[in-house]
């Protein structure tokens, strides 16, 4: 059987990678994705965690779940606005969405 | 450890979703990068598989790889002009590059330190078998009064709210 750390690294390193993402990359999509990323390894920890310290109650998986549903929402929402302003501005690179900048 | 075939399984899942993720982080087409997204993510469902999860896998495959990255390649065919990039990275990319390392550095040392910790060290082996009926039990969980039955109705209310919202926000202005 695997141990539970191998999954924690793994968890670690896809949470790291999308976070270099989201620092780094200018279109707001790909930082959308990088946003995924980082759930997904949120999501690894969680399920990881549930079957090697409570696999007799749900509560992992249940929040997994939850974070799923965010996970949508997230992408449904932020999506409609990277449409949103791309129909203004033609443009969905983050750093010409400087209007409320100071 | 020796190599016994999870072992294989598992390092082919996790070298499937972190060369997946790096290719999301760094493919100069978007195109690309939304479909590494899709491998990405399989290689998540298939270590869901191996921890017992497989309701999770299936969410997982339809929901992700079904909902979120067809959705997310939706919104790069709509703004397209925008998927060859001739830069891709912004300026503070190696900032980005150092903090994104030093995350990684520090979740390492939290792990290793509690992996070798000797009050609760990290199991190497699983607490107990899950049961057969585990499927059901979730369902069960989810809208049992005693346990997840307000944040299920919450979270319906926001996926709602939000799909909604997404409607409202990317609709066409009609006035203009």
């Amino acid at each position: 059987m695997i141990p539970l750390w191998m999954f924690l690294v793994v968890g670690a390193a896809l949470f790291a990678i999308g976070v270099f993402g989201v620092l780094a990359r200018r279109n707001a999509i790909a930082i959308l994705m990088s946003i995924e990323l980082m759930l997904n390894a949120v999501n690894i920890n969680l399920v990881a965690f549930w079957r090697y310290l409570t696999p007799e109650t749900m509560s992992g998986q249940a929040f997994a779940i939850f974070v799923f549903v965010v996970a949508v929402a997230e992408a449904a929402v932020g999506l409609a606005l990277i449409v949103a302003i791309y129909r203004r501005r033609q443009s969905v690179v983050a750093e010409d969405m400087n209007v409320l900048k100071w | 450890m020796e190599l016994t075939i999870e072992v294989v399984v598992f390092a082919v899942f996790a070298i499937i979703t972190l060369a997946g993720a790096l290719g999301v982080v760094l493919a100069r087409n978007l195109f690309r990068a939304a479909l590494l997204l899709l491998v990405s993510l399989f290689g998540v469902a298939g270590l869901f598989v191996l921890l017992a999860a497989p309701f999770l896998a299936a969410v997982q495959v339809l929901l992700y790889m079904g909902g979120i990255a067809i959705l997310i390649i939706f919104g790069v065919m709509l703004t397209r002009g925008m998927v060859q990039a001739r830069q891709v990275m912004n300026s503070q990319w190696d900032l980005a590059a150092v903090i994104a390392l030093v995350t990684f550095v520090i979740l390492m040392i939290v792990i290793v330190q509690v992996a070798q910790g000797e009050g609760a060290p990290l199991p190497s082996l699983p607490r107990g078998d899950v049961a057969a009926d585990s499927i059901a039990q979730l369902g069960a969980a989810l809208v049992d009064p005693a346990q997840y039955v307000l944040p299920f109705e919450v979270a319906s209310v926001l996926l709602a709210g939000a799909l909604i919202g997404a409607v409202y926000i990317a609709r066409e202005d009609e006035a203009e």
